[in-house]
């Protein structure tokens, strides 16, 4: 009668993570996820179910922003796929040459804005673009493409790309650093034996390196998919909640905060607010389930 | 040898009588006015210190566009200061209405205020005062006296004079005709709409019909304004989309600019930036010798957190506030804020007190959409802003700008169903 003995320690290493960890997310998550079912009647909070959803969904007035902000949201994403993450591989390709020189100085250089806080990187790309301070308008007048110039950022055509563009320039240095430490775990053997078989330069990366940090690429989508649906902070910096001009920059973010805190004589509505937070959360979990059962337990991995 | 001793156990004692009875008390004023924080420091809290001794004041501003979520916040979690700077209407009496303020209409200090000054922080039957009126801003504009004069351009009173101004530094080159920008979208509404509108809608007239129901956002008076400002665009600044509301003052305030729309809260900014010669003119009338119309905003209240622990400490404050010796020191302090007190106050800047002149020529009257009106989805307020800016930019004409207004205001204010 040898019975296994409790393992206490288990529990005692674990508690203090659990207990922060449930104080400062879970219990806070699934109170926002319970405020969204509530509204706000003559001083008092009553349950309302899932009304505050359908007013966000088929209400017009709520869902044609509510859409937008998608919308837009879906479009900062794809920039970030399309320019942020293949610009960032190519850049580790790059450094990972062992031929390269100062390559450490380019890393550091690339990266630094990674750690630049969002109103620093908004306040100076507004500067930078500004039409009437800005350095962009002079610069390109010195190579005579003045006429190039517009104020991107006050334009609705544009609005939101430049920003995006920007949120790329801040943040391609992530994308670098995790394929850059992909590529380095690149056993040199299975180069040298491609060499052999007659795979060198641009081949060898297409069809040695890129198969075996797919896995890598695959992390790197889906923490830009879930930064960018949590985006807020930059748009918020550079063109404040209303989010401007004529909410073309509006994204989730932007418009729950507008709605949860309110603004300028708008009063915040905490229900509402908590309704998009859950909207965004949903859309958040479907997407990183799609990545999670329908790409990764489908990608190959190679043993190296 | 005894005597000294005995002096000193005296002193002691006294001493120590004296600090047991100073066991001073401090009360936190929330503000969104952080600019205002050196003169609050420097001259307001030292007058008040020095007339009720045994209380401390802290002025703890935050920036102006967090201000309402940042109070709403605290007040929410009990960190709120002891006194509340009240944005006017809606704001305030939701606040009210949720427990965060007190009822003030007890407090004898309140009569030295007109109903007009109380009205932005009552309830809508005017049964409750909640918040002591401080100040007001007033919109017109403000232009470089140099520049006009390096021009030979007289100060425009009718719309025609005053594009014939526009048209005439435009031609010229050497000055931007107007010093704003759509970036930040709400100089669009404040300085642009409001500032003129008064004009068009006539005050409190067209406001308080608008409220009743008895006049549309889509009527002319309500449409022009938009017509107006369409005509602002071609005299604003190259890439005047992306133009803030700060780059809009440094480019006047640098004497690249000839004329900014502007609130009267610039004037102490301004004063101590622009090395040029400043005036002001009031919304130039459509026609020659109509009356004239401006928006004389109530702007700033002050009331008493209902969870303070220092009721008698904040009530002192609140009673000096209401006082005439406040309206001096405040009106004074910060030209551009224009006291509501019944009083009479003598200003000494040139140009606070040119256009506080404009009280006596025109009608006052507040902005349009503050009262009431911005209570619902969507916002009035907020669509103005979104409007005014596609107005100058001509993004949409005046009558679909109005038309989309008018619909989201019938979607939820029953006067307008």
């Amino acid at each position: 009668m040898n019975r296994p003995r409790f393992r206490w320690h288990i529990v005692v290493f674990l508690a203090p993570a659990v207990l922060v960890y449930t104080a400062v997310m879970i219990f806070p998550l699934f109170n926002t996820l319970r405020l969204a079912l509530y509204s706000e009647v003559d001083q008092s909070r009553v349950f309302v179910g899932l009304q505050n959803f359908q007013t966000l969904f088929f209400d017009p007035i709520w869902s044609e922003q509510f859409w937008n902000a998608l919308g837009n949201n879906f479009w900062f994403f794809l920039i970030h796929m399309l320019v942020q993450n293949p610009i960032g591989i190519a850049l580790a390709a790059l450094l990972s040459h062992p031929r390269l020189r100062f390559s450490a100085l380019y890393r550091s250089a690339i990266f630094i804005p990674t750690i630049l806080s969002f109103v620093i990187v908004g306040f100076a790309w507004k500067l930078i673009l500004s039409p009437i301070w800005g350095i962009a308008p002079s610069m390109l007048d010195a190579v005579g493409l003045k006429s190039l110039f517009a104020p991107w950022l006050g334009k609705e055509e544009y609005a939101l790309t430049t920003l995006a563009l920007i949120s790329v320039w801040q943040f391609v240095g992530i994308p670098m650093m995790l394929i850059y430490a992909a590529l380095l775990t690149i056993p040199e053997e299975i180069l040298e034996a491609g060499e052999i078989d007659g795979i060198t330069g641009a081949s060898a990366f297409w069809k040695i390196k890129l198969p075996l940090i797919l896995p890598s690429i695959g992390i790197i989508s889906i923490l830009t998919f879930v930064g960018n649906f949590n985006a807020f902070d930059l748009i918020y910096a550079a063109q404040g909640a209303l989010a401007g001009p004529d909410f073309s920059t509006d994204i989730l973010g932007t418009f729950m905060y507008r709605t949860f805190f309110g603004f300028q004589l708008q009063l915040g509505d905490p229900h509402m607010g908590s309704a998009i937070a859950g909207a965004m959360f949903a859309i958040i979990l479907v997407g990183v389930c799609i990545y999670l059962f329908g790409i990764q337990t489908r990608m190959r991995r190679y043993q190296l | 040898m005894k005597h000294k001793s005995l002096k000193l156990a005296l002193l002691g004692t006294t001493l120590v009588a004296t600090s047991a009875l100073a066991e001073d008390v401090t009360i936190t004023i929330e503000s969104w006015r952080n600019d205002d924080l050196t003169l609050w420091q420097d001259q307001i809290i030292p007058a008040f210190e020095a007339a009720n001794p045994g209380i401390k004041v802290q002025f703890t501003p935050s920036a102006p566009a967090e201000y309402n979520a940042v109070l709403n916040s605290k007040l929410d979690a009990g960190s709120a200061g002891d006194l509340i700077t009240c944005r006017p209407f809606d704001a305030s009496l939701a606040l009210y209405e949720a427990g965060h303020l007190t009822d003030l209409s007890g407090v004898e200090a309140m009569s030295n205020f007109s109903d007009v000054a109380k009205s932005a922080w009552q309830t809508d039957d005017g049964a409750v005062s909640f918040c002591v009126p401080m100040a007001s801003v007033i919109h017109g504009f403000i232009y470089n006296k140099d520049a006009f004069n390096e021009l030979g351009i007289d100060v425009p009173t009718t719309e025609d004079e005053f594009f014939a101004a526009l048209d005439k530094i435009k031609e010229d080159g050497t000055y931007i005709p107007i010093a704003m920008g759509t970036n930040d979208q709400w100089e669009a509404a404040t300085m642009g709409y409001n500032n003129i509108g008064p004009n068009y809608w006539k005050g409190e007239e067209g406001r308080q019909a608008l409220i009743k129901g008895e006049q549309k956002l889509t009527d002319e008076a309500w449409t022009a304004p938009y017509a107006t400002l369409a005509r602002w665009g071609e005299y604003m600044g190259d890439g005047y989309e992306a133009q803030t509301y700060p780059d809009s003052q440094n480019i006047f305030t640098l004497g690249r600019a000839a004329i900014y729309p502007a609130g009267s809260w610039e004037i102490s900014g301004f004063n101590t930036q622009a090395d040029f010669q400043m005036g002001a003119f009031k919304p130039p009338v459509r026609n020659a010798g109509d009356t004239c119309y401006i928006s004389d905003h109530t702007d700033i209240g002050i009331g008493m957190n209902a969870a303070t622990e220092n009721p008698e400490a904040a009530e002192t404050f609140l009673a000096w506030v209401a006082s005439p010796e406040f309206a001096e020191i405040f009106g004074n302090a910060l030209p551009g804020f224009f006291p509501l007190s019944s009083t009479p106050v003598e200003l000494q800047d040139p140009l606070a007190k040119e256009i506080v002149g404009w009280r006596d020529e025109c009608e006052s009257t507040i902005r349009s959409t503050y009262q009431i009106l911005s209570r619902g989805t969507p916002n009035l307020e907020n669509e103005t802003w979104g409007a005014s800016v596609a107005a100058i930019k001509g993004a949409k004409s005046p009558e679909e700008l109005g038309a989309e207004l008018q619909e989201g205001l019938a979607s939820w204010y029953a006067p307008h169903q």
